[in-house]
């Protein structure tokens, strides 16, 4: 009976989620379908993958037939900070909860999955995981299954207009706390320069999208992190 | 070399799963490194941010009505509206530039 209360419990965390997914996974689907991919394979990729940059970076790099080694860095960079919310979730584990439980709930951790997990009191509970998980994860792979279909009926402008809003979904992730901390805001616009130089002035023409994106990325927050060090009491979200 | 989407989603998937499930099996505390901390917290914003710009302005038919959906959605985001009305409107702005583009 708890454990079904649980589960209950998850599948309301998990709802308004799956609707901010559904809905912000439509862009990404326009994007994938505009590179090529399947509906099916748009639905793959998003059950595979659950994430919204990591994604994208990898679809856009298909776009451009990049290696697959390079997909795989860009990846693992997009992703990164996958690895430390993981480690902060492995906090939240009772020594008591059998070890498989980790292998499942490691695969749901997103922005928003992993804020439901974090902001429950004590040890995690796998049933409510699960409910959050089954929840809201559908609703991003169905969500870029129907953006490819939708990409592929709608007239070129509303595409054209439709791929815009992952890119605002980006940006209203980006600029809230860039309003609130100069460091942040310090770091977007310099990531905007800078991206933009290394994509408009021809001596860059050479190195591949992938790989701009990924040096940009490093030696922007390696700067930052070497730099303006967060102090340690701020949590990894 | 051909490429084959499917190898793709593989090579995607294996890495984020990776990234995501390593910690949990490996580490059981807390990584105190600070600039390890702090390179992982400032990763997101850096590489949405690279991918944002310019790439929003390359990504409509008109750079002018990409440039004015950055903008605007800078305006709303810092006004702290939800990321669903940010992604809502940067799309409208576009139609709406470029309907009054084809007009003049």
């Amino acid at each position: 009976m708890k454990i079904k209360a649980l589960i209950k419990e998850g599948i309301r965390d998990g709802f308004p989620i799956f609707l901010a997914y559904f809905a912000v996974s439509f862009a990404l689907g326009i994007a994938a379908g505009k590179v090529g991919f399947s509906a099916l394979q748009a639905f793959v990729v998003s059950l595979t993958n659950n994430a919204s940059a990591g994604e994208y970076a990898g679809i856009s790099l298909v776009g451009v037939s990049a290696g697959y080694l390079e997909v795989a860095l860009m990846v693992f960079i997009a992703n990164a900070r996958y690895f430390l919310m993981s480690c902060t979730l492995s906090q939240k584990f009772s020594p008591e909860t059998p070890f498989f439980h980790r292998l499942i709930i490691g695969y749901a951790i997103t922005d928003e999955i992993f804020a439901a997990n974090i902001g429950r009191k004590g040890y995690i509970e796998p049933a409510y995981s699960y409910g959050v998980m089954g929840m809201a994860m559908p609703g991003w792979a169905f969500g870029t299954a129907l953006g490819v279909i939708a990409g592929d009926v709608l007239p070129s402008f509303a595409v054209s207009a439709l791929s815009v809003a992952l890119f605002g979904m980006f940006i209203a992730i980006i600029i809230p706390p860039a309003m609130k901390n100069k460091v942040i805001a310090a770091l977007v616009l310099v990531s905007f320069a800078l991206s933009t130089a290394a994509n408009k002035l021809p001596l860059f023409d050479g190195i591949s999208q992938g790989i701009k994106t990924i040096l940009l990325t490093v030696v922007i927050s390696l700067a930052a992190a070497l730099v303006r060090p967060i102090p340690s009491d701020v949590d990894c979200e | 070399m051909e490429h084959n989407i499917w190898i793709y989603i593989l090579v995607m998937a294996a890495v984020t799963y990776l990234i995501r499930v390593t910690p949990l099996i490996l580490i059981r505390s807390e990584i105190k490194n600070q600039t390890v901390r702090s390179f992982l917290y400032y990763v997101p914003y850096v590489t949405l941010a690279v991918m944002t710009v310019p790439a929003i302005i390359d990504a409509t038919n008109s750079p002018i009505a990409g440039g004015a959906a950055l903008v605007v959605g800078i305006i709303l985001a810092a006004f702290g509206k939800s990321m669903f009305t940010v992604a809502v409107v940067c799309p409208v702005v576009v139609i709406l530039i470029e309907f009054i583009l084809t007009k003049l």
